[in-house]
């Protein structure tokens, strides 16, 4: 049992486990792909990498890029959010429904009855609302805390 | 120090900056999608079934399916709003978890990088087994994504590439669910759901060998709790968008849903169409007066006008129409004659069998669907022929269409031309 871990690096679960697993994927697998292997594997894989390799650069460095720019002013803790969150909401919904947004699908209208349009000026209208409740929360924020700074200011006229 | 901070490849863990990273965020977004995918599994298999894909090669999609079939049982009619609820399960919580999915592959991206990429075979094949699953959800998910929207840009049939690629990732899935999840457990456990005092404290997490917590954190700009409310913000932004096309009442809230913000029309005929009669070919004189309606069974074939058919008695049943795609309309108030009446007619007096059912369409899937025996002899399973007091629209299947309790809509053929019982093939 001991040479066996040593070898293999782990226990024989875990190698059950796998073999068990990689049995059912190569019997769904070999069907996924029946057809059109090189585009369906493209697919499987490049989803993978696509996503590692381009989307979470991508993401990570427009954020640190915000954070970057709300640390050259003070207290960018406190309005770092105010940007952020609505920005990944609007890029949230906008990955999701990116061909209905970008009127890419062509057969929207044949299908449905109804019209392909309106769908990139709703996510702009959703996007609007966001910001703008973003920016109205952080407003009532300032203010608030500055009412509450002058409040707790000791009184000078003893 | 100051090499520290030429050391910027990714494989090395202080490249990765972000101090919200640990086993506390991992186990708590990994035990969200535990439920939310295994849920996602169970309502698909339940869609895979609803299919009766063993029933008819015109129903069967993935004839190849092997054991992979195992599961497969009669759909039943009851009650009439199952697939309107299953499926709208699978697709709104789908969609509801996408931002849980993309936080996790965030809180583990370090682990991709790093080296050497194998330490044992032991550890060789467990990434080979990520691969899978990483690859296997990001696959499902937009596969998923694209095709609710009508956008069939990936290679090959929808049915086929998520039905076995579900498959390839689910075993992926139960090994790394196996693997992890007592540590995940622990951890939630041992420093409870909340884990925010050693934060407030500015104390660092424990890695525990996970390899997740960084060795040179940046000064935090979000908290825990607060990058675990953005992921809540959005999956909850996702469903307040899109749940709504599951309910005629509030259809307009689901703002960037396919079916959702209106509907097609106004009026009896005006909820939603999956197919207009114009996307699939129907032409205008296929549907006039010189329309009939071929019944087969052992009494040989009849053919029936829309007048014939209107002479019959007529029956009325409350049902939705519910699609793969995940939308749905409340109940619509359908009158017609009845299936296991027109079985009679075609000879099948006593437990009718099942039926094949031809639409008039020229292109598109199920053009021709076989419905089962227990679909047959509901009650409430019709051939309809008005809705909500009016004759069908031409684009929901005028001169008459399918509807049976619990089915995918797909299978509620429009345009009937030929219903030959006890013939499936």
């Amino acid at each position: 049992m001991n040479r066996f871990r040593r070898w293999y690096g782990q226990g024989p679960l875990q190698l059950l486990l796998l073999a068990a697993s990689f049995a059912l994927a190569l019997y769904a697998g070999v069907r996924l792909l029946k057809g059109d292997l090189v585009a369906i594997a493209a697919w499987f894989v490049g989803a993978a990498l696509v996503h590692d390799l381009l989307f979470v650069p991508l993401y990570a460095c427009a954020d640190r890029a915000l954070a970057r720019v709300a640390g050259r002013s003070r207290g960018r803790r406190s309005w770092i959010t105010f940007v952020r969150v609505p920005a990944f909401l609007s890029a949230l919904l906008l990955l999701v429904w990116f061909p209905l947004i970008a009127g890419q699908v062509k057969g929207y209208e044949a299908a449905t009855g109804r019209s392909a349009d309106g769908f990139l000026a709703r996510w702009l209208l959703v996007s609007a609302v966001l910001f703008a409740g973003s920016a109205l929360w952080l407003v009532v924020r300032v203010s608030r805390g500055r009412r509450s700074a002058t409040k707790g200011r000791p009184s000078t006229a003893h | 120090m100051r090499y520290i901070s030429r050391i910027t490849t990714p494989d090395n863990p202080g490249f990765w900056r972000s101090p919200l990273r640990g086993p506390w965020l991992t186990s708590v977004l990994g035990v969200v999608l535990l439920a939310g995918i295994t849920l996602l599994f169970v309502t698909g298999l339940l869609s895979y079934a609803a299919y009766n894909p063993d029933l008819s090669p015109f129903n069967d999609k993935t004839p190849d399916k092997g054991l992979l079939g195992f599961y497969l049982f009669d759909w039943p009619t009851s009650p009439h709003w199952l697939y309107r609820l299953s499926q709208g399960l699978h697709v709104t919580v789908g969609i509801t978890l996408i931002p849980v999915l993309l936080a996790k592959l965030w809180s583990v991206v370090p682990k991709l990088f790093a080296l050497p990429p194998a330490r044992s075979v032991a550890h060789a094949l467990e990434r080979l087994s990520l691969l899978l699953l990483v690859g296997g959800a990001l696959f499902e998910f937009l596969t998923g994504v694209l095709n609710i929207q009508l956008d069939y840009l990936f290679p090959g049939s929808f049915y086929r590439l998520h039905f076995y690629g579900a498959w390839v990732f689910f075993g992926a899935f139960v090994v790394h669910v196996v693997l992890k999840l007592p540590k995940a457990l622990r951890v939630l456990r041992e420093r409870g759901l909340r884990d925010l005092g050693r934060e407030a404290r500015g104390e660092r997490e424990p890695d525990e060998d996970s390899g997740l917590v960084t060795p040179r954190p940046a000064a935090p700009t979000v908290s825990r709790r607060g990058a675990l409310g953005m992921v809540g913000a959005g999956s909850l932004l996702l469903f307040v968008t899109t749940a709504g096309q599951d309910f005629d009442g509030v259809r307009g809230t689901a703002l960037l849903a396919p079916h959702g913000g209106g509907d097609p029309g106004s009026g009896p005929n005006g909820f939603q169409i999956n197919k207009t009669a114009a996307g699939v070919g129907i032409q205008p004189a296929d549907t006039g007066g010189e329309w009939r309606l071929t019944v087969s069974g052992p009494r040989g074939g009849l053919r029936l006008s829309r007048d014939d058919l209107l002479q019959l008695g007529l029956h009325s049943s409350a049902l939705p129409i519910a699609c793969v795609e995940g939308w749905s309309t409340s109940d619509q108030w359908w009158r017609g004659v009845r299936l296991r009446d027109l079985a009679a007619l075609a000879g099948f007096e006593q437990d009718p069998p099942g039926v094949l059912v031809e639409s008039l369409q020229r292109s598109g899937a199920f053009r021709k669907a076989a419905l089962r025996d227990n679909q047959v002899r509901d009650p409430r399973s019709l051939l309809a022929l008005q809705v909500n007091g009016e004759d069908l629209s031409l684009d929901h299947g005028y001169p008459a269409r399918i509807i049976v309790p619990a089915a995918p809509g797909v299978l509620n053929t429009k345009w009937v031309t030929t219903l030959t019982f006890g013939e499936l093939r």
